[in-house]
């Protein structure tokens, strides 16, 4: 597995240093990420062979285009941020690539293996873990359930065994557990690990689902609006959490958001939908800089901070 | 067999089914009305039904002439329908459908021991004026009573679309189904509208109630035609009126073709079961129901 | 402890098991000395066959989150399968049929889940009227179900486990006490399992469930399985321990209905929960028709006592509903701090 040599504690430190993300780290502590040229062929070094790519995905509802010829390609360890305007097909695409819809045209390409519809009951198998623009935790279970439970596609004990206390049942539940309270740790979680998660504040609630993606140790994380509607200061903390999480465990992240002074701190590299057509894909300062953006994406604004304003909750 | 099909008989059973189904439709459209306004799924419909048969005929065999009594009885069908909205609707708003839900088989409960209580539990014969005489159309022999009751649907029908369509209540009814949300925030007068509804509910409760009591007897029995009618909301959507029109028909249909063809083999009594068969081996077939009800959640 | 009621801190709650260990102590060892045949008749063997049946349909409606409108058709399931299998199939001892009935009551809950594999919500609930209706008509119609007696009544073959004869009330209520408790001790190590885990997790969520990798199809047919599986057992404890005579007709629609409102009125989601509904259910007609006797007399005659116990029921729902919506449970837990609470504080 290349991955594995990747980013395995790379840099424990930064979990207690969210400031510097929240302003977006400098240039040269990043790690290298150059953008991709997706017309060009897939590089022959191992590393740089893509963990998920798209191949002109097209997708529409009733008439209405959500996606429309759509490429992307992202690389091991890389972060990933997809941003545009609202209705701009940021969730379709997240949606597609983790199968909840299909595609009406194209191919996911997930580690090798192309599909047209991803299937979603195999996801976690693939190595595949996302949370949702709306919460999607079960809320009548608590923290710990919460995380555990997103190690469930491993289970192997059946019922009755776990009924009874026999067979795999009694190792795999301590194992489950053991390793959800390491990712809470890890999270800073472990105080509220018995809360029940409906109880919790919003912004806990958004960390709590992290989570549960990251228990799995996926090597595919898709974020979708991970930082919709909290404080800056939680935004800066939950960057941080994000990017730690990818050096600690070698994971690749495609995020969506709207806060694009969050997401050019963050990202290795960003692409940039409007009406459902990507319109660039390049590094932060580049997106940035980038005139077809400015025009679709920023608009009149000139500043980061006015852009972030815009935090409609519609979407496709 | 196939050479001496009996045609004529065949479409006399197809008719009469059809007919029937205009029955069920006619309870369906209850839960139409007040689902699509509040999501609510109204198991209550039934328990209306009979309180507003049983209302009116203990009015009517106290010597109430008839049409005071349809008025009187239609008055306290509005009452208990707005009743019931502020008092059981309006402090569960925002609860779970499936709560609200649980809440108007409570409800049912309460008006069907509360018709029988006020009114006693023996069986009152309903006579609406209508012969039951088959009348020949075409070579067919069809109930006139049957043909009265799908025309009184037809007009209750037409009636509330026109409703619906041209005043200004109407039009923000079909705004709060579209999205109750923003008929809010437009500043529409959602408890208004509930109550109309409701009200409109009622209406359809004792239409219902009267074409049924006329044919079944006004009896606690009487209640359970709701349970004829879900399998046709399942079928059409709990969403649509043309669905819960169509798929009365469907269910009405089928449902005596089988009685009639099929139900010797079954040693009779099938209708008990056979709607909701219909019903789910439809979706089945097709997931989406007859008119694409959504189904799929929104991620 | 439940899911839904695990908030409580854990420093001023007993173990837990304690105060289960005590009530069966009191159960086995007390009531069958002190109870009069009319609490077991009346009172108690109900009470153990609906509380039963509560935790059945508690596990699929409550934990799984699929509404069921039909536990009765599974509770006459269980009932005339264990009477056929201890008719027909010689020297298979009452256990052995009771486990037999609870297997084919949960075949048929599978069946008959099947549309919750495409179904949610309103429309899984009302195609579970089709398993309501179908069965209570099958074992109408088809007189084999009820070795041909008339209008489908069976009667309960005697109850004896290892040649202890079981046919006094005492005797059927230690018989629906021991089957009650475990199964109920087995429901409450599922629910706080892997799989009772699952089954909230799709209640909560359904797409989030599927996507972390839960076999979301297995599982919903797993709690239709399991919860067929109680329910008919608590139909075997009715017709067999309880009312010794039962047709198909006492199976209906209104038995249905009653089990949902001992899940509400008890709590969704708590094991507990189901006895404590079962109790109000099964006591309270009792007590409205004393009452009403006393307070009405003679115009409290049966039909009126019928109809305001629908009145006071209908009611008793929507109350619970709107006022406290994780029923008696809750309603018992918070009384239990505040005494806790206020015990502390002197």
């Amino acid at each position: 597995m290349p991955l594995a040599s990747y980013a395995l504690g790379v840099m424990e430190a930064s979990v207690y240093a969210p400031e510097v993300f929240a302003r977006g780290l400098p240039a040269s502590l990043r790690v290298e990420a150059q953008p991709e040229d997706r017309t060009t062929a897939v590089p022959a070094a191992d590393a740089a062979a893509p963990l998920l790519s798209l191949q002109g995905i097209g997708l529409s509802f009733g008439g209405v285009v959500a996606l429309a010829e759509i490429d992307l390609s992202v690389r091991p360890g890389e972060i990933r941020a997809i941003i545009g305007p609202n209705g701009a097909g940021k969730s379709s695409l997240i949606n597609v690539i983790s199968g909840v819809y299909r595609a009406d045209r194209g191919h996911v390409r997930l580690d090798g293996a192309s599909y047209a519809q991803v299937p979603t009951q195999r996801l976690a198998h693939l190595g595949v873990a996302r949370t949702f623009q709306n919460l999607a935790l079960f809320k009548g279970l608590s923290v710990l359930d919460n995380v555990a439970s997103g190690l469930a596609y491993k289970v192997r004990s059946n019922f009755a065994g776990q009924l009874l206390g026999i067979g795999r049942s009694r190792g795999e539940q301590r194992d489950f557990l053991s390793r959800a309270d390491q990712i809470l740790e890890f999270l800073d979680l472990t105080a509220i690990r018995h809360r029940l998660v409906g109880t919790l504040p919003y912004g806990l609630q958004k960390r709590v689902e992290l989570a549960r993606a990251l228990v799995a140790q996926p090597r595919l994380l898709l974020l979708d609006e991970p930082m919709a509607g909290m404080t800056a200061g939680e935004k800066s903390e939950m960057a941080a959490f994000v990017r730690a999480a990818r050096d600690r465990f070698a994971t690749t992240v495609v995020l969506i958001e709207h806060d694009v002074g969050v997401v050019m701190g963050l990202s290795d590299c960003i692409a940039v939908l409007d009406y459902g057509r990507k319109i660039a894909d390049a590094t932060p300062d580049e997106v940035r800089n980038d005139q077809r953006v400015i025009d679709a994406y920023l608009g009149v604004a000139s500043n980061d901070e006015a852009l972030s304003v815009n935090e409609g909750r519609a979407g496709i | 067999m196939i050479t001496d099909f009996d045609y004529q008989f065949f479409i006399e059973v197809l008719v009469g089914g059809l007919l029937s189904g205009v029955m069920y439709s006619l309870v369906a459209i209850g839960f139409v009305l007040i689902y699509k306004t509040s999501g609510v799924l109204n198991f209550a419909q039934g328990a209306l039904l009979l309180f507003a048969a049983l209302t009116f005929v203990s009015l009517v065999e106290r010597g109430v002439p008839f049409a005071l009594a349809l008025v009187a009885t239609f008055a306290i069908m509005v009452a208990i329908g707005i009743a019931i909205e502020r008092t059981v609707l309006r402090p569960l708003t925002n609860k779970p459908p499936i709560t609200l839900f649980m809440a108007t088989l409570g409800l049912s409960y309460i008006i069907e021991g509360a018709a029988q209580l006020i009114w006693g539990t023996q069986v009152h014969g309903l006579d609406l004026g209508i012969e039951d005489v088959p009348l020949e159309v075409g070579g067919v022999l069809i109930s006139q009573f049957d043909i009265f009751a799908a025309v009184a649907a037809a007009a209750m029908v037409l009636l509330l679309s026109l409703f619906f369509r041209y005043t200004r209540i109407g039009l923000s009814f079909r705004a709060v189904a579209d999205d109750q949300f923003a008929a809010l925030a437009v500043g529409l007068r959602l408890p208004l509208i509930w109550s109309t509804v409701w009200a409109a509910a009622g209406l359809v409760a004792l239409v219902a109630g009267l074409l049924w009591g006329a044919r079944l007897g006004v009896q606690f029995s009487l209640s359970l035609v709701v349970l004829k009618a879900l399998p046709v909301l399942v079928l059409g959507g709990f969403d649509s009126i043309l669905g819960a029109i169509v798929g009365g028909l469907l269910i009405g249909a089928s449902e005596k073709l089988a009685e009639v063809y099929i139900g010797d083999y079954f040693g009779g009594g099938i209708e008990s079961w056979f709607a909701y068969v219909v019903a789910l081996v439809f979706l089945l077939i097709r997931p989406s129901g007859l008119f694409g009800q959504k189904l799929v959640e929104r991620v | 402890m439940t899911a839904m009621t695990s908030d409580v801190p854990p420093a001023l709650v007993l173990p837990k098991w304690i105060a289960p260990v005590l009530l069966l102590a009191f159960a086995y060892g007390v009531v069958p000395l002190i109870g009069s045949s009319y609490l077991f008749e009346a009172i108690l063997l109900p009470f153990l066959a609906l509380g039963l049946a509560g935790v059945g349909l508690n596990i699929l409606t409550g934990y799984a989150g699929q509404v069921s409108l039909g536990s009765a058709a599974f509770m006459a399931a269980g009932a005339f399968a264990a009477y056929n299998f201890n008719l027909r199939v010689e020297g298979l001892p009452l256990v052995g049929s009771i486990v037999l009935a609870g297997f084919v009551a949960a075949a048929i809950g599978i069946v008959f889940g099947l549309p919750s594999l495409r179904l949610r919500g309103f429309y899984l609930a009302v195609s579970t009227l089709a398993a309501q209706f179908f069965v209570q008509w099958a074992l109408t119609k088809f007189s084999w179900f009820s070795n041909n007696s008339a209008s489908g009544v069976i009667d309960a073959p005697r109850l004896s486990i290892a040649g202890f004869a079981l046919d006094g009330a005492v005797g059927r209520y230690l018989f629906a006490l021991t089957v009650v408790s475990i199964l109920t001790f087995l429901a409450y190590r599922l629910v706080s399992s892997q799989t009772g885990r699952n089954f909230i997790a799709i209640r909560d969520n359904e797409t989030a469930a599927r996507i972390i990798g839960i076999p979301v199809l297995k599982t919903k047919l797993l709690a239709f399985a399991i919860s067929s599986f109680i329910i008919g057992v608590a139909g075997v404890i009715w017709a067999f321990a309880y009312l010794r005579t039962v047709e198909p007709d006492g199976f209906d629609l209104d038995r249905s209905f009653q089990i949902l409102f001992i899940v509400i009125i008890g709590g969704l989601a708590s094991i507990r929960g189901a006895f404590f509904g079962a109790a109000l259910i099964v006591v309270f007609p009792l007590a409205l028709s004393r009452l009403g006797g006393f307070l009405l007399g003679d115009v409290f005659d049966s039909g009126v006592l019928d109809m305001s116990q629908r009145i006071v029921l209908g009611a008793l729902i929507i109350l619970f509903l709107i006022l406290e919506p994780d029923g008696l449970v809750a309603l018992w837990d918070r009384v239990r701090r505040r005494l806790l609470f206020a015990r502390q504080s002197t």
